[in-house]
């Protein structure tokens, strides 16, 4: 295609400039340019959350999100969040409370929770179970995800 | 507005050498600007007779990636900071930049303090993620018949200020939705900004929202703004303005002034008269029945949900006292 464009983003703390068509969504960008195939993508119409990451910090579904729309953003996938030496409190209590099984809505829980915790205060369970409502597991019976939350909620606020 | 191109111009799937490999792109192409104000965004819009705006893109990118739209220009117009921010008007009312996203009008003082009822109503708008992207002027625009903004426009008499090639327009927030996902709106008009007048002093409101998942579109929400008139010292205080607002009940959010006015003019409001006036709006509406509720459940829905807003709200009114 003729029209490309160029963007320049941080991804996960390194910066990138690509050519890209402006119609590449970022999850096929992150997927396809990038090899970070830690993005799932489930539904691409923003219902299932998978794809779900952080943009500038705040969760974004990044099927519903243009590459050329970011341009100039600092991105975050789960490649990023941790490493198995080294994980993050979320991914530290998912691990624990076993808040996965075939782990495929796990990067777009794990994105979800740190903007959840981030910005509300979760007090109560029914505040976890809202704030989890855009993301679906067709595993764990959420349960598991939720307690996970809650665990992370408390070591984070003691802090 | 134009109608949403169903076929889409090129074949259903192109497969692209991207490097060496293979991508699947699923929108189908289309030229792409970020103007960085709002006049050149509107020569861009002339510019082209097949152009869309793209905000937040919450909406409009799943009809592009289902190739529901194929637009030969997209012309993103997400930062033009002049669109952006939520400010005072005078007579306690609030004027709300098109770019505002969902997640600063849920978090903001002012609109919490001046229009509590929106503040409640954000709480229901789709997911964080999605709240984080989407802004107020593309869910006006965008004029789903179960989104909480357009009812929230009509329930409060907003007006919708509109940029054309013409200079600005104003619009009233009852003939702004003239359908589901119709609007006033031409093609080559940017919605700048909409402004909620000031409620009356001593008001009091209540929503109601039902959904099948936490944050999913309403089978049917309910929105009341109920206000005293009248003198407080010699007892003669009554209810004067009262706004009565449904959505997810017909193609765009519906104001019942019938209802309304068998309110207005009550000192008191019991149990006959909410039977009364949810009956009324029982049989005012027409819902359309699909995939996730009947007409006649929805019809039911109003009904309870009527009842149980306005109860709550003239809980609330009775609550202001002299002095507030
Ligand atoms: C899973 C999911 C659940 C959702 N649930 C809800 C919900 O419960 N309640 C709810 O209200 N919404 C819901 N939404 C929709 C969401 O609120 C959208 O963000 C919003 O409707 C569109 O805002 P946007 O900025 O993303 O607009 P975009 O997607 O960028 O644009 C939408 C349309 O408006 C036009 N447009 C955008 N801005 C302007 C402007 N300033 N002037 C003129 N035209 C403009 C565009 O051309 C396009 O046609 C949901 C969305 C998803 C994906
Ligand atoms: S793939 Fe993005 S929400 Fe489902
Ligand atoms: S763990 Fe399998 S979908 Fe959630």
């Amino acid at each position: 295609m003729s029209n490309l464009k160029t963007i320049s983003l941080t991804v996960n703390g390194e910066k990138v400039v690509r050519q890209v068509e402006p119609r590449l969504l970022l999850a096929d960008f992150l997927r396809n340019e990038l090899n970070l195939t830690g993005t799932h993508i489930g539904c691409e119409h923003g219902i299932c959350g998978a794809c779900t990451l952080l943009v500038n910090g705040d969760s974004v579904r990044s099927c519903l999100t243009l590459a050329i729309q970011v341009d100039g953003a600092e991105v975050t996938t789960v490649e990023a969040h941790g490493k198995p030496d080294s994980m993050s409190v979320v991914q530290e209590k998912f691990q624990q409370c076993h808040g996965l099984q075939c782990g495929f809505c796990t990067p777009g829980m794990l994105a979800t929770a740190e903007d959840l915790l981030n910005k509300y205060p979760l007090v109560t369970e029914e505040d976890i179970r809202e704030g989890l409502s855009g993301n679906i597991c067709r595993c764990t019976g959420y349960q598991n995800i939720v307690d996970a939350v809650a665990a992370a909620r408390d070591e984070v606020r003691s802090q | 507005m134009k109608a949403a191109r169903l076929l889409p111009k090129s074949a259903p799937l192109v497969l692209l050498a991207a490097s060496d490999r293979e991508v699947i792109m699923k929108p189908a192409a289309f030229d792409y600007e970020r103007p960085q104000t709002l006049d050149d965004a509107l020569k861009l819009l002339a510019s082209s007779d097949n152009a869309k705006i793209i905000a937040g893109g919450q909406s409009l990118m799943p009809m592009l990636n289902f190739r529901l739209l194929a637009p030969e220009l997209l012309v993103d117009i997400s930062r033009i900071d002049e669109l952006r921010g939520i400010r005072e008007t005078k007579g306690r009312g609030l004027s709300v930049g098109a770019l505002t996203r969902h997640h600063e009008m849920e978090t903001s003082k002012l609109v919490e303090e001046r229009f509590p009822v929106i503040h409640e109503a954000m709480q229901y708008v789709a997911h964080l993620a999605i709240r984080n992207r989407g802004t107020i002027g593309g869910s006006l625009s965008h004029a789903d018949p179960a989104a909480e903004l357009p009812m929230m426009a009509v329930l409060l008499d907003a007006h919708l200020h509109v940029a054309g090639p013409n200079g600005l327009r104003q619009v009233a927030a009852r003939d702004f939705f003239l359908g589901a996902l119709t609007t006033d709106l031409e093609e080559n008009e940017i919605l700048v900004q909409v402004e909620f007048p000031g409620l009356p002093k001593r008001s009091a409101y209540a929503f109601d929202e039902f959904a099948q998942r936490s944050g999913d579109f309403a089978l049917c929400s309910v929105a009341v703004i109920l206000s005293w008139s009248g003198n407080f010292l010699t007892g003669g205080k009554k209810i004067g303005d009262v706004r009565i607002a449904l959505m997810g009940v017909d193609e765009t959010p519906v104001r019942i002034e019938v209802a309304e006015q068998l309110l207005s003019g009550a000192k008191h409001i019991d149990d006959p008269l909410l039977e009364q006036v949810a009956s009324v709006i029982r049989d005012t509406i027409q819902p359309n029945g699909d995939l996730h509720a009947s007409a006649d459940y929805r019809r039911h829905l109003a009904y309870t949900m009527s009842q149980q807003t306005l109860k709550t709200a003239w809980q609330r009114l009775q609550g202001q006292t002299d002095e507030d």
